[in-house]
């Protein structure tokens, strides 16, 4: 078992060095230019943005770059933002709390229908409900959230007026009027990517379940007078749940990584949008630092789903 | 009405013969706006009677929260290294320069007790010097007095190359020192007309030297201040968090009585301009949106909700064709569209001369801009003091064909002009942009019925706008026959607005496209004009050459004037928000309150 992580971990390295590299020149090789709205202004004389090219190093050929920030990064170092001259674990630390509550909040309210609905859907299969729930999961899954976000918007915030549309993380109120502003402006994102993360859990879990439900060790269990409540959660769901579990594992990154889409469209100042507007920017440092944050992430969370899987499935050896 | 009975007149309300108001008034008589016709006075000494300010809240504070929206939130505080007008905003909230533009281009002061004039000694009488007296009793947030230090020091500050501000353009080439504690004096190297481009406006925010002294150079990124600024402004800092959030309250020892009207601000930042015109127009969620950069269709229907209205605020933008003068198709020493070369078709004035009759501009501005694009013959369109009254423009499809035809361009058997073996065939370049596309047709049709074929291209606006030397796609190179775009004004004198005719600003190889004539026309004229503007230090004078370079690009053909721009923003409608097109949005916060 020991060795087996230490063997996934070395791989993982020159992994995370390709993975950095590729991400770097890429970036690199990218139209535009941090400094561009200044070149367009004509108050400012072109020598300022040649200046400040030259002082954050970006006229440097391509591989003395990516090992300056490469030795940077191994060393802690994150670098600055080139556009808000901040150091990037700041920014990264300031968003980060808000991206973990509204994508963590709508990865639970995802689960908390996903299993239910799988379950019930699978133990009576092609019943109404099931071919009900199937539909609306498609719908979910199928409906694009910048549609949706932009439909709750038009009929909550502007139809009915009842919720805010714009995400505010500091809000001026105190006691229980805080946690109710900041509950009000959370409905509309959670649900949005909730729903959305249900409708394919839904089929996942249905799938698994209906998978487990013909096996004989269930027809065994019922025929020992066992109630169908008991079958279904003690026999039946443990064992279906641990595809289930890989998935919710290797989803996890995406709570670090934010919703672009979302994130933009309700103005919840989170990763996602720190990334976009960084990207539309072309602010390398925090452009490489999120990414490679965030696939760090996923080869940890591979690993974590594979160990997991190990140890809910005795029948997998690490040998 | 000549220069001299001008001049006769402005000597006669200076001897006080006749008042300001007749003068103002004759002048209206002549055409002219009452702003220009201040303007005039005020450029020849003569004291500016205050813009009465419409301010009603007779206490300091008790407004509430005012919230604004900005769709791309401010990214650092320091307006001395404000990449965009959004940071400068975000500064502006707390920091304060020695004056500031109002709408019609005149000078406003802040942290100065008073306008420096000719008259009140302020301003040398070559151009070569100002002395601002400073307002006495301001208090930085923290409680230390301002002072001359202060001004001296930021512009050393800005001055300075380890700083890195984009600002030092500014403070590069002057010289501030210290007169007495409240006075501070500016020399210029040479005799420069417009004096006041350090210190004031969005380039001119003063920093307080006791908290940036230690971080002046290369240290400067490392200044705690930068993120927690600590100004003169009518709002104290509270939180700030890069692109998203900043946050203010109300500063109660603020220098001017029974202001600032609200209790806190808050500038929020983040998503698309169209939702935030919802917010403001439609919902009310927020009180002020920023640049609403939304097709006025879609802005007039917001506005039907009731709730907020878009303001239009006239300003130096303005959307226009180039035409190419050079070849963009052959490499000459190793350089497309070398400034050696000849535009094979577009170097015949006459097609110039037709196209120009092919642009649809009021269909434009009808169908397209709306009222966030009004029809223009000319490409310097504000401070009225410099709008020729002389051009106009006309669509006429059936002259243009003749003009065309006169030249000697006669049609093919495709419909398409021909002249010794040259099909008059332009390829029109802009950025992918919506309202550019459908502009870009309407000229495609009218150039097609007019037996021009032209091929439309679009490159992404990152691409286009950008400085990227290895990129033949850009604006700056200009590898085509004709192209478009918006060019901007920020500053209400037109000097560094009307260098991109003048033949030592050719964009080239040689100065990595980084010149300001990217059609590399040219014109001995226009050049002789404006290095005598330069030093012009009769505004009368000067705004003349302003008026004849305008109509000498124009008449040349070089560049297609479409519609200028002048910026929208949204407020509700009880909101009272002086805005300016020659400042930031927020140059005035002191004086917004709410009617209730």
């Amino acid at each position: 078992m020991f060795s087996y992580i230490l063997r996934r971990i070395l791989i993982a390295v020159p992994s995370l060095l390709g993975i950095s590299f590729v991400l770097f020149s890429v970036l690199a090789l990218a139209p535009g230019d941090p400094f561009g709205e200044l070149v367009n202004n004509p108050n400012i004389p072109a020598e300022v943005a040649a200046a400040l090219r030259a002082k954050f190093g970006l006229d440097d050929p391509l591989m003395v770059r990516y090992w300056n920030w490469l030795s940077a990064m191994v060393q802690g170092d994150w670098g600055f933002s080139f556009i808000s001259r901040v150091d990037v674990e700041t920014l990264i630390m300031q968003r980060l709390p808000i991206t973990l509550l509204v994508i963590g909040s709508s990865q639970i309210l995802a689960l908390c229908i996903a299993i239910p609905v799988g379950v019930y859907a699978a133990s009576k299969p092609y019943s109404l409900f099931d071919q009900v729930a199937s539909t609306l999961a498609f719908i979910g899954f199928s409906l694009p959230t910048f549609f949706t976000g932009i439909l709750l918007i038009l009929f909550f915030s502007i139809q009915l007026d009842w919720l805010p549309f714009v995400y505010r993380a500091d809000i001026a109120e105190t006691g229980w009027r805080f946690y109710w502003e900041h509950l009000k402006q959370m409905i509309m994102p959670v649900t949005v990517l909730g729903l959305f993360q249900a409708g394919s859990w839904t089929r996942y879990v249905r799938s698994a379940v209906l998978d487990v439900i013909r096996l004989d060790y269930v027809t065994t269990a019922r025929s020992k007078g066992l109630s169908e409540k008991v079958v279904i959660t003690k026999h039946v769901l443990r064992n279906a749940l641990i595809p289930v579990v890989t998935l919710v594992a290797l989803q996890m990154p995406a709570i670090f990584g934010g919703a672009i889409v979302t994130e933009q469209i309700f103005r919840v100042p989170g990763i996602g949008s720190l990334i976009i507007s960084s990207m539309l920017a072309n602010d390398t440092p925090v452009i490489m630092a999120v990414t490679f944050v965030f696939s760090a992430l996923v080869i940890a969370c591979n690993l974590l789903a594979d160990i997991v899987y190990g140890w809910l499935d005795p029948r997998i050896s690490f040998a | 009405m000549d220069e001299n009975g001008l001049r006769g007149l402005i000597e006669q309300v200076r001897v006080k013969d006749i008042s300001r108001k007749d003068f103002i008034r004759k002048m209206i008589g002549y055409g002219l706006t009452v702003p220009m016709a201040s303007q005039l006075l005020m450029s020849s000494g003569i004291a500016q009677a205050q813009t009465a300010s419409s301010y009603k809240p007779t206490k300091r504070g008790g407004g509430g929260p005012l919230k604004t929206l900005w769709w791309q939130g401010p990214t650092l505080l320091n307006p001395h290294f404000a990449v965009g007008t959004k940071d400068q905003e975000g500064s502006r909230i707390f920091y304060e320069p020695l004056a500031g533009w109002d709408n019609d281009g005149n000078l406003v002061p802040f942290l100065a007790a008073e306008i420096p004039s000719t008259t009140n000694g302020g301003l040398s009488r070559d151009g070569k010097s100002v002395i601002w007296k400073l307002k006495r009793n301001v208090l930085w947030h923290d409680g230390k007095p301002f002072t001359a230090d202060d001004v001296v020091f930021t512009a050393a500050y800005a001055a300075d190359p380890a700083t890195s501000a984009v600002t030092i353009g500014s403070y590069k080439d002057i010289k501030v020192t210290k007169i007495d504690s409240h006075t501070v004096k500016v020399e210029f190297a040479k005799p420069t007309p417009y004096w006041a481009d350090p210190l004031v406006g969005n380039l001119g925010m003063i920093l307080p030297k006791h908290l940036f002294e230690a971080y002046k150079g290369a240290k400067s990124r490392e200044a705690p201040n930068n993120l927690k600024p600590v100004g003169t402004g009518p709002y104290k800092f509270v939180d700030f968090k890069p692109g998203d959030m900043v946050r203010g309250v109300i500063n109660n020892d603020y220098h001017e009585a029974n202001r600032p009207y609200f209790d806190s601000i808050e500038m929020k930042g983040g998503g698309d301009a169209v939702s935030a015109a919802r917010a403001v127009l439609q919902t009310g969620e927020f009180d002020y949106a920023w640049n609403l950069q939304v097709e006025d269709e879609l802005l007039l229907r917001l506005e039907q909700g009731g709730k907020g209205r878009t303001n239009i605020v006239p300003g130096g933008n303005i959307e226009f064709i180039q035409l190419n003068m050079t070849d963009p198709w052959t490499e000459v020493d190793g350089e497309r569209a070398n400034s050696k070369t000849k535009h094979p078709i577009l170097s015949d004035i006459a097609v110039r001369q037709a196209l120009n009759m092919l642009v649809d501009r009021d269909g434009v501005q009808k169908f397209i801009y709306g009222r966030t694009g009004v029809a223009t013959a000319n490409f310097l369109n504000n401070p009225q003091r410099f709008v020729s009254k002389n051009t106009k423009f006309e669509f006429n499809i059936d002259k243009a064909s003749a003009l065309l035809e006169g030249a000697g361009w006669k049609k093919g058997s495709d419909g398409i002009r021909v002249k010794d073996g040259k099909r008059l065939k332009l390829v029109f370049q802009t950025s992918i942009n919506g309202p550019r596309q459908k502009t870009q047709q309407i000229i495609k049709q009218a150039a097609q019925k007019a037996g021009i074929d032209m091929e439309l291209k679009s490159v992404t606006g990152s691409v286009y706008f950008s400085s990227d030397p290895a990129n033949p796609d850009t604006y700056t190179k200009f590898f085509c026959d004709v192209q478009m775009y918006t060019t901007t004004m920020p500053q209400p004198d037109p000097e560094k607005f009307m260098d991109q005719y003048c033949s030592w600003e050719f964009a080239t190889k040689a100065n990595k496209w980084q010149g300001r004539n990217n059609t590399r026309w040219s014109s001995p004229e226009y050049d002789a004009t404006y290095t005598a503007a330069q030093s012009e230090m009769d505004p009368v004078k000067r705004a003349a050459m302003f008026i004849k370079m305008n109509e000498l690009a124009v008449a040349g053909v070089c560049i297609i004037p479409v519609v200028y721009r002048p910026r929208t923003s949204g407020a509700v409608n009880n909101l009272v928000a002086p805005l300016s097109g020659w400042d930031n949005d927020l140059w005035l916060l002191k004086d917004w309150y709410r009617n209730t």
